[in-house]
């Protein structure tokens, strides 16, 4: 497909418009709502609780009067971030050890396929509550690391699988002939071959991030400082804010989280439509 | 079909003896020394300080040489020893998971099973139908991208607050004991809807896309293309293709698994539902390491299992994977 092809697809098609204009929205909410919001710190006091939503609080006080608006937007923020990094490190981790086992084949593919597939049937939020459990401090950056070290397996999977099937092409076989490094192989006649897999790749390792965070954040094994969308989540179950009808503390930040993966979802099926044409005329 | 059943045991037993390396292994040579920070709450009692330090030392056997904590950790494991749960003391860790182990399953069974199954046949019904697709497919990607906690607080809310239908905490009333009445079993199922219902909802989204996916593909293949060209109906067309969609369905089944249980772990949470993760909770909020140690365990076992049967499932379903082993194809 030529660029201009692309970019005709790509701006043409509905899906993916409005996955963008909803991130364009959330990343500007996330940078700008801090600023906008009255109250600077989202772990302050700042009135009575018990309030729903109002004019001096946009969307209602939890319990101990904190603001729920401040909040929602450091929470996004949190959250951006943990998709950002824990999807960039699982997409980086599950390609490398994709491309490396498909293309180098033999002992190597083996070993490395063996870890992938014990690593993939360890339930990953199992995994990441033992490590979670024992580390006394934890910040959202240390969270994003743990969640894309679990991540990757089934990125290296799907990778290793396109490679197999890419390496016997002629193209390559003639890189190979020229007596180029793997690597340079690997980078620079597989990789280009494959990129829209990746970049679908990592959108859903980036909803994935997000989706292990705020469970993680749920049972208590979050952030031990500052606020996520899973935190407050956290303490509005704990607090009894359902049994309360607070359902503005309860819902809306699950509610976020909720729009934020299933944009991430309507953006990979109208991506899948750009890159397959079968897939274009319904 | 030996070749392959004996591959696929030989990576859950590997997986397993990995998983239980991780668990002895992490409180050990994690930073910070948990034993340390779990006494350091007990700072203002200097007499248990001293206790503590004894019983922890004596319980993770630390004046011991590594080798020998890892033998017996293994040797303590086969005996069913999980080690004295804090929280619950002194309850064993393995009598309080196997209480509570039932109620986890008699939520998640159910929703896995009915929602694969009913998701499927819902998927394969909505592709290539214009109107009926374009509606639903928004209701399943809504459903599947939502934590599954989360649908859970959203269904309490509905279905408990604005209309006080259905319980939102435990799995019976306060006024009742278990037993096998009438009584005791309408109330406790009028405690699993929630619950049961919330992870239902959320698995079935994830299916029904999928296999819409998969159908639309399959539509797209030559022998359905082969088979519209022979005249048959599309209703024929549409059984060949399920029969194939399904193959990658069940794959997913159990690739899924994991996080369909990390979900069941925080659904529980949300209605006080007395499972493994409400006492995984519990042990967190009260850093009962031992119980942690033990609901990891459990899971994984679970997890495996699980993987174990969907393996033996898909090879009954393809005949290739079957015939290939035994080499007649």
């Amino acid at each position: 497909m030529t660029r201009k092809e692309f970019v005709h697809f790509f701006l043409k098609n509905k899906k993916v418009i409005f996955a963008i204009c909803v991130y364009a929205g959330l990343i500007i909410l996330a940078l700008v709502g801090p600023y906008l919001s009255p109250y600077k710190d989202p772990l302050a006091f700042v009135g009575p609780g018990y309030q729903p939503p109002s004019k001096e609080h946009w969307l209602g006080t939890n319990t101990f009067g904190q603001d729920i608006f401040t909040q929602l937007v450091y929470g996004l923020r949190s959250s951006l971030f943990v998709g950002l990094l824990g999807g960039t490190l699982a997409t980086v981790i599950g390609l490398l050890i994709g491309f490396v086992a498909g293309y180098k084949g033999g002992w190597f593919d083996e070993i490395l396929m063996m870890f992938t597939n014990i690593l993939m049937v360890i339930p990953t939020l199992a995994l990441l509550i033992i490590i979670a459990a024992y580390l006394p401090y934890r910040g959202v950056f240390i969270e994003s690391i743990i969640i894309g070290f679990t991540a990757w397996p089934w990125t290296a999977r799907a990778v290793r699988a396109q490679t197999l099937s890419l390496k016997t092409r002629e193209f390559v076989d003639l890189a190979r002939i020229t007596a180029r490094k793997p690597m340079k192989i690997i980078f620079g006649e597989i990789m280009p071959n494959m990129m829209s897999y990746v970049f679908m790749v990592f959108i859903l390792q980036f909803g994935g991030a997000i989706l292990a965070a705020t469970g993680l954040d749920f049972i208590g094994l979050g952030p031990t400082r500052g606020i996520s969308l899973g935190i407050m989540m956290q303490q509005a179950t704990l607090w009894n804010a359902i049994q309360l009808g607070m359902w503005w503390w309860a819902i809306t930040p699950g509610a976020v989280i909720t729009l934020m993966v299933a944009t991430l979802y309507v953006m990979n099926a109208g991506l899948d439509e750009v890159f397959n044409p079968k897939l274009r005329e319904m | 079909m030996r070749k392959y059943l004996t591959k696929k045991i030989l990576i859950y037993i590997l997986t397993f003896f990995f998983a239980v390396t991780i668990d002895w292994a992490i409180p050990r040579f994690m930073p910070g020394n948990p034993i340390n920070f779990l006494i350091s709450r007990f700072a203002g009692l200097p007499d248990s300080v001293k206790v503590l330090q004894s019983y922890f030392t004596q319980a993770f056997g630390l004046d011991k040489p590594l080798w020998e904590q890892y033998v017996n950790f293994w040797k303590a494991l086969f005996r069913g020893d999980l080690g004295i749960s804090i929280y619950m003391y002194p309850q064993p860790v393995a009598k309080v998971i196997a209480r509570a182990l039932p109620y986890s399953l008699v939520v998640l069974l159910p929703a896995v099973l009915l929602s694969f199954a009913i998701g499927n046949r819902f998927g394969a019904f909505v592709a290539r139908k214009k109107r009926l697709d374009n509606f639903a497919l928004p209701v399943f990607y809504t459903l599947t991208a939502s934590p599954y906690f989360w649908f859970g607080i959203l269904l309490a809310w509905i279905f408990g607050v604005v209309i006080p239908l259905f319980p939102l905490a435990g799995a019976y009333s306060f006024g009742i004991t278990p037993s096998f009445s009438w009584n005791f079993i309408l109330d406790f199922l009028h405690h699993w809807v929630l619950p049961f219902g919330s992870l239902f909802l959320v698995m079935l989204g994830g299916w029904a896309i999928g296999m819409r996916n998969m159908i639309i593909y399959e539509l797209e293949a030559n022998y359905s293309r082969y088979l519209e060209a022979l005249g048959s109906s599309q209703r024929l067309i549409r059984r060949y293709a399920y029969r194939n969609a399904i193959l990658p369905q069940v794959t997913g089944l159990a690739i899924q698994l994991g996080t369909v249980v990390a979900g069941a772990l925080t659904t529980e949470i949300v209605f006080s539902y007395p499972g493994i993760g409400y006492i995984l909770m519990q042990g967190i909020l009260n850093q009962d390491y031992f119980l942690i140690q033990g609901c990891f365990l459990f899971i994984i076992l679970g997890v495996l299992l699980a993987n174990f049967l969907v393996d033996i499932f898909y090879m009954i379903i393809d005949p290739r994977i079957r015939k290939s082993y035994s080499g007649e194809v």
